[in-house]
């Protein structure tokens, strides 16, 4: 199937005018692309998480996850009228900022010890 | 009078507490003394050359008012017991007795058995089975009752004077009293146990008064091998008594004797089983062969105690027992020759034995075996008479030799070995004259009493009725016997000669301490010897009523009217012969002695002693018999009989403990199985599989933070994903 129809249709969400001869608008950014950009970001930041092996480049990714997460919360507060959303977001940014600083710490904590930001060598908890 | 039989040995008894209680209470009061006392502290003072010496412990001399009281008491009693003996003997009447009277006092019914069923082996059985307490008087313990009281009173006086130094006079008088005490039940008893009663009393005093100087080893040994020795023959009379028992039902004298003179034929196997029995108790109490050996050391007691004990009453007691049951021992031919070979043996053995003696107490202790083998002999071939007359002329003689050798040990300060005396006869005449007396009566010198009682022994064994023997045994006894007589002569004249004749052998100081004995001690020589010169008068054969010794015993130990006439059988030209025979077999033993040692000063013994060394020396250590019995029954029997014992403790009784060991071993073994399979079966499976679960969560575990991250991941997916699909 096409990608964009199949994937307005995918989603369900309010369906933009698909004839040809439709005049030339300006394009309605609704909440589905916030939440379209949230996923992906989520999504890109989750693969770094998992896969990369660089220690600070896992905590960028962790950022990114959480900014995904500051999206989505600030799409839906828009979307319901409620500030809510955008209050929490803001925690969550000064929560981020804290958790950065700590895992700055650990980052360089990590390397005093190992010489490495290798996470898969900082394996000694295990079984 | 004859009523209070039973007061004659409470005399005696009642002068052991009185004597006893007292020496206790005065030993108590200086006790601390005696236990510093020097001898105590070096009980086996072996080195002190004065073995059996009267004044061992002088030192200690006991306080006067007590040693009075002894005295009296002890002396007292068996003055009293030996006045209510001839009082009771005269109250019967002589002539009564001679007739067969019997007088038994029960006391009380002792042991009551209640009714059995008689076992019919014998007519006459009593259902009801008991013992009494009772006495009996009849003539020939009549017999016994005068001699023993009468010599034992003498005795006593005599040990007044002889042990007056020691320290233990009470202690001696109560052991002395008790010793009268049991001798008196023993020759009163009217039944078997209580005749064992006294057997056992004087066994005991024995056993205390050989071992008197009780500081001294060889004296303390001395009373345990004549107490374990007594006890080997006990044990036979015992057993005898039990065959009595069993066969009869009863052990009253007169039932038993009456129930046996009805015997049919064939208990005689029963009776020759109990008389040998009885025969063993006898030679054990009377020295007689196999259990002889007792008696010589038994002269490492007090010296009057040799002489009443172990001369003239209690060794007798073995004879007055098998006289006793003379009923019974008629009865199996086979246990009188038993009895007549053992005795004529003993006797030939231990006169050979008395030969090359040097202690002046144990050639007379040889001497008394050697006569006590008479008596035995003289019974074995069924002459009871003579036997009882032997016992009764040799409590005279023996006890007037005793007391004489105790008076000359104690005119030599202890001095006791025959090689360092000499001399004495005009040093202490009234005991060399005594003593001369006596060992001429025991030679068997006419018209003295050994004389009469031998002659009439050896009459009997030559006219001896043998039914079971060969014929040629009564003649081998006969000459043993005699052959026995001149020995006698011969080894009791050296004895006189060695000690009275010649010159003193000692040192000088000693020469001159040599006093005669007090009168005390005298007196009762002189008594006694001339008791041993007339005392055969009461059974001088041949002529028409002088056998009145047999007369008297006639009732008890002729029972048979066709042996009384028998008795009388012999002819008087034969009799006179046998007399002539033993006259001259004596007269030539005591010429040999003045020839070789009156005149040779013993160079021609001494010659034929070192031509023969061996036989010399097999002799004067006595046949080595000692020495075999500790090497076959001490080492041997005892010892070894111990490493044996232990050796089946070691196998077989410790396979009882080994074998429960070995049990308990095999259960544990099985415990410990269920314990290794099952329990700890059970810890380890539940360990194991826990450990297999371990194992398989573990590699979750990877301690990769992306890892968890992952699944962490995939947990929220999964969730969300259940989420929306089951919403």
């Amino acid at each position: 199937m096409c990608g964009v129809r199949c994937e307005g249709s995918w989603i369900g969400l309010s369906r933009a005018p698909q004839t040809a001869h439709r005049a030339p608008t300006t394009m309605t950014i609704t909440i589905n692309h916030f939440l379209i950009v949230s996923f992906l970001l989520f999504t890109i930041g989750l693969f770094g998480v998992l896969v990369r092996r660089n220690f600070l480049t896992v905590l960028m990714s962790v950022e990114l996850m959480m900014n995904a997460v500051n999206l989505n919360l600030v799409a839906f507060s828009r979307r319901l009228s409620s500030l809510t959303g955008q209050v929490f977001s803001v925690f969550v940014i000064t929560i981020a900022a804290g958790e950065a600083a700590i895992g700055l710490a650990l980052t360089i904590s990590l390397f005093r010890q190992r010489k490495t930001l290798n996470v898969e060598e900082a394996s000694t908890m295990q079984g | 009078m004859k009523d209070l039989i039973w007061a004659i040995p409470l005399f005696p008894l009642a002068g052991f507490l009185v004597n006893g209680i007292v020496h206790l209470l005065e030993h108590r009061t200086k006790g601390e003394r005696v236990l510093h006392d020097p001898h105590g502290e070096q009980p086996a003072a072996e080195s002190q050359k004065d073995l059996g010496h009267p004044h061992a412990h002088m030192h200690g001399e006991i306080h006067p008012r007590s040693k009075a009281l002894h005295t009296a008491v002890g002396t007292g009693s068996v003055a009293l017991s030996c006045l209510f003996a001839f009082g009771a003997i005269f109250d019967l009447g002589l002539s009564r007795l001679s007739e067969g009277a019997t007088h038994v006092v029960t006391l009380y019914r002792w042991i009551p058995l209640g009714f059995n069923e008689p076992l019919g082996q014998v007519p006459g059985k009593a259902a009801e089975w008991f013992v009494d307490a009772a006495f009996r008087l009849d003539s020939l313990s009549a017999l016994m009752l005068a001699f023993v009281t009468f010599v034992g009173f003498l005795i006593h006086v005599y040990s007044v004077g002889y042990m007056g130094h020691d320290e233990g006079y009470g202690r001696y008088f109560a052991y002395l009293n008790l010793f009268m005490f049991s001798m008196l039940v023993l020759v009163l008893a009217n039944n078997f146990l209580l005749l064992f009663v006294g057997w056992e009393g004087v066994g005991l005093c024995s056993y205390l008064l050989i071992g008197y100087d009780y500081h001294k080893k060889s004296a303390a040994d001395a009373g345990k091998k004549a107490f374990v020795v007594n006890r080997i023959g006990d044990f036979g009379f015992i057993l005898g008594i039990f065959g009595v028992f069993a066969l009869f039902g009863s052990l009253d004298f007169g039932r038993v004797f009456s129930a046996a003179a009805a015997a049919p034929a064939d208990v005689t196997p029963y009776m020759t089983l109990i008389c040998v029995c009885l025969f063993i108790g006898a030679c054990g109490k009377s020295a007689q062969f196999p259990l002889y050996v007792w008696l010589p050391d038994a002269m490492a007691g007090p010296t009057p105690v040799s002489a009443l004990i172990h001369a003239a009453t209690m060794v007798t007691a073995g004879v007055y027992m098998v006289a006793r049951c003379n009923v019974l021992f008629r009865l199996s031919p086979d246990a009188m020759l038993v009895v007549a070979v053992v005795g004529g043996f003993t006797a030939l053995f231990a006169a050979t034995i008395g030969l090359a003696q040097n202690d002046i107490k144990k050639v007379l202790a040889y001497s008394t075996v050697s006569q006590l083998g008479y008596m035995f002999l003289a019974c074995g071939v069924g002459a009871f008479v003579a036997g009882m007359f032997h016992v009764l002329t040799h409590a005279f003689f023996k006890a007037c030799l005793f007391l004489g050798s105790g008076s000359v040990i104690h005119a030599l300060a202890g001095e006791q070995d025959i090689r360092r005396m000499g001399g004495l006869a005009f040093k202490i005449r009234t005991t060399y004259r005594t003593f001369l007396v006596a060992t001429l009566a025991i030679s068997g010198v006419p018209l003295l009493a050994g004389f009469f009682s031998k002659d009439a022994i050896l009459a009997a064994v030559f006219e001896a009725h043998m039914p079971t023997a060969p014929p040629w045994l009564p003649r081998v006894l006969w000459t043993a016997a005699i052959f026995t007589a001149g020995l006698t002569a011969f080894y009791m004249f050296r004895l006189v000669s060695l000690t009275f004749w010649g010159v003193y052998r000692g040192s000088p100081e000693q020469e001159r301490e040599i006093r005669e004995s007090p009168r005390s001690m005298t007196v009762p020589l002189i008594v006694l010897a001339f008791l041993s010169a007339v005392g055969g008068w009461v059974g001088i054969p041949i002529l028409r009523g002088g056998d009145r010794i047999g007369e008297l015993l006639a009732p008890v130990l002729l029972p048979i009217a066709s042996a009384r006439v028998q008795a009388h059988h012999a002819a008087v030209s034969q009799e006179l012969l046998l007399m002539g025979a033993s006259v001259a077999v004596a007269t030539l033993g005591i010429l040999l002695v003045l020839v070789w040692y009156g005149r040779g000063n013993g160079e021609v013994p001494a010659r034929l002693a070192a031509r023969w060394p061996g036989v010399y020396r097999a002799v004067a250590n006595k046949y080595y018999v000692d020495e075999a019995y500790d090497a076959v029954f001490v080492e041997g029997l005892g010892k070894g009989g111990g490493r044996f014992l232990w050796d089946v403790d070691a196998t077989v009784v410790d396979l009882i403990p080994n074998g429960a060991a070995a049990v308990t071993k095999a259960f544990s073994w099985v415990s410990s199985l269920f314990d290794q399979y099952v329990v700890d079966g059970l810890v380890n499976g539940l360990a194991d599989t826990l450990q297999a679960g371990y194992r398989l969560f573990k590699s979750a575990q990877t301690g990769r933070v992306q890892n968890y991250a992952l699944v962490m991941g995939a947990g929220l997916f999964a969730i969300v994903a259940v989420y929306l699909v089951f919403r």
